[in-house]
């Protein structure tokens, strides 16, 4: 089937369906990978997991192994392709640690920290035209850190991450800003001396890794829609009712944000680490949250309110999504078959924080957002029967719903339309671009 | 049982029980039938009232449940919330269920702490089929066992899963 012909979209009739055959096609998983993964700026890790020289973490984004390492010599965080630039072995070989240097198993080959290649053992053996400094680890092509929150891309022409980050650049400095709050009411927590990462907040060690047999734009579909909620988390609802929980529905909007980005920001009635006191909290918090939330209210104003109120689901194109509700959580989505997908989850919290505050943090996470918790295993049901039925021969699914709003519901799909056809347009501009 | 204890046999300020091996086995033993048989309420009744059931995430084995991530960080609570679950016909997941086989081999009773805590460790596998899938978890159990009356309960099961991530698997949605 045509790539121009996978969406059709009929506004008199508020219509808009895509082809299933773009959950089940690998060719066009391959065209995803070549034309979206290796276009985009891709969320690698968080500044927070390297704070000292030497700190280096393993990671694989959009099927490449890399690992990023804080140099010894400058402090900054440099990314490396996770290959010996002699034979191609991979030259990190642990999740995360500390290393003066790093060294190939195979030949011995030893880098440091910055990715220059030190050490080649016999290494006359070259002959004299052999350059070690023309033998440096490998970097991606483009690395840039925000906020603590550090992208790739695989694009040297790709444009600079602020300018791609758009009207989502504006929702991660409200979140920065009002953890930057929250931390010097918790008594300067940013004073982390010596330390190459000195923010607010810090990834918890602790990485939820899981995966799906479905195609990877269901995830992305899932994690920012909102009609599901009821239906298919009525036992985690109903845990809730049973703790006394007031369920009413949450109410909020969705707001484009530019690049295929995207928010759903609405309210709940459960508490927020930063800054909303509840009773689940236990009353040795509440002096402590509720002046977190004065000061984001005198110092953010309206801003403030609204980052201690609301929650929010933010959606970076094409793959990260920042949950910002009862929990701080970032979630990557990584396809690596048409039908397959591995999901990495990471935890964000103040890297002070009160022990009461931190409990509720990590069973609201655990029990909703966690794969060993009340709700993600129906999504991962939902997405993996969405699979299976995508191969039944119905042909189209339908993302129709609040076409016609004028203020977009949260509960709507038009930031799944959005997706889809950035989508689209990033494999047709591709696709059809002259070839030299 | 906030942190797992090293794997040598009598832990720090452990003594010698009276509590048998094959008393452990028993008790373990009809934990893995209950649960294979989807008899939840009847495993919710081998625990005691300060029931800690944890899963560390795979990259994090020592995990301190009160500071970092888990999958898995269940009080009584939370266990009996679990069961209300797994019972419903909308964990959509677990309905219908999946067939599970709890094997539970490797049994050692290290001693018992200063409360009259009974600590004691064991190997398993857990296989879970349903529909296509046929996820096979392998791992390490730290127990905590106290006698109630004439009767062992379980107070503590910290799993340790050996694989290095939870991928293939799409979740933990039975119980391990």
């Amino acid at each position: 089937m045509d790539l121009a012909d996978l969406i059709v979209e009929r506004e008199e009739d508020g219509y808009f369906a895509y082809h299933r055959s773009a959950l089940t096609s690998e060719a066009l998983h391959r065209a995803e990978l070549e034309h979206i993964f290796n276009r985009s700026w891709l969320y690698l890790g968080h500044e927070s997991e390297v704070p000292e020289p030497g700190d280096f973490v393993r990671r694989t984004v959009a099927t490449r192994p890399l690992f990023f390492v804080r140099s010894r010599s400058t402090g900054e965080v440099c990314v490396f392709a996770n290959s010996c630039t002699h034979r191609g072995a991979t030259i990190c070989r642990a999740d995360r640690g500390n290393a003066k240097s790093f060294q190939c198993f195979y030949h011995a080959w030893t880098f440091n920290s910055d990715g220059g290649l030190i050490g080649v053992p016999d290494e006359e053996g070259y002959g004299p035209a052999f350059d070690k400094s023309r033998y440096g680890l490998v970097e991606v092509p483009r690395m840039e850190s925000y906020r603590g929150l550090i992208f790739v891309s695989f694009d040297p022409d790709v444009d600079e991450l602020v300018d791609y980050l758009a009207g989502a650049r504006a929702y991660i400095d409200d979140m920065m800003d009002a953890a930057e709050v929250a931390a010097n009411v918790m008594q300067d927590a940013a004073s982390t001396n010596g330390k190459g990462w000195s923010g607010p907040l810090e990834v918890l060690r602790g990485t939820h890794q899981y995966a799906m047999k479905a195609n990877w734009k269901l995830l992305v579909e899932n994690s920012m829609d909102g009609y599901h909620l009821g239906p298919t988390h009525q036992t985690y609802f109903q845990f809730l009712r049973d703790q006394n929980v007031d369920v009413s529905p949450s109410t909020g909007t969705m707001k484009l944000l530019g690049n295929g980005h995207a928010v759903i920001e609405y309210s709940g009635s459960w508490g927020r680490p930063i800054a909303k006191w509840n009773a689940a909290f236990g009353d040795a918090s509440r002096p402590q949250l509720e002046a977190i939330r004065e000061r984001l209210e005198s110092t953010l104003g309206d801003t403030g309110h609204r980052m201690a109120e609301l929650n929010r689901n933010l959606f970076i194109y094409p793959n990260l999504f920042v949950m910002d509700n009862n929990a701080t959580a970032l979630r990557v989505i990584e396809p690596t078959a048409a039908g397959y997908m591995n999901v990495a989850q990471y935890e964000l919290a103040p890297q002070i924080e009160d022990p009461a505050v931190r409990r509720v943090r990590l069973e609201s996470y655990v029990t909703f957002a966690g794969p060993g918790g009340l709700a993600t295993p129906d999504d991962v049901e939902a997405l993996e029967s969405c699979q299976q039925g995508a191969g039944s021969g119905v042909e189209w699914s339908i993302l129709s719903r609040g076409y016609h709003d004028e203020v977009p519901r949260m509960s709507g799909e038009l930031q799944m339309r959005q997706f889809w056809r950035r989508w689209q347009e990033q494999l047709l501009a591709r696709s059809l671009a002259p070839t030299a | 049982m906030s942190r797992r204890p090293s794997s040598v046999l009598e832990g720090p300020g452990l003594s010698p029980t009276l509590v048998s091996r094959a008393e452990v086995e028993d008790l373990l033993y009809l934990e893995a039938f209950l649960l294979d048989e989807w008899r939840m309420e009847d495993w919710l009744a081998l625990w005691t009232e300060d029931a800690e059931y944890v899963v560390p995430t795979n990259d994090n084995p020592d995990a301190d449940p009160d500071r970092d991530l888990m999958y898995i960080n269940h009080d009584h609570r939370l266990l009996k919330g679990l069961v209300v679950r797994l019972m419903s016909v909308h964990a959509h997941r677990e309905y219908p269920w999946s067939k599970t086989r709890h094997v539970v081999t490797n049994v050692r009773v290290l001693g018992e702490d200063k409360d009259g805590v009974v600590h004691a460790d064991a190997a398993f596998t857990v296989w879970r089929f349903r529909n296509s899938d046929r996820d096979c978890y392998v791992g390490h159990y730290d127990l905590r066992i106290q006698r109630i009356g004439s009767e062992l309960r379980l107070s503590g099961k910290r799993i340790t899963l050996d694989a290095w991530t939870l991928a293939p698997y799409g979740a933990i949605s039975v119980v391990l």
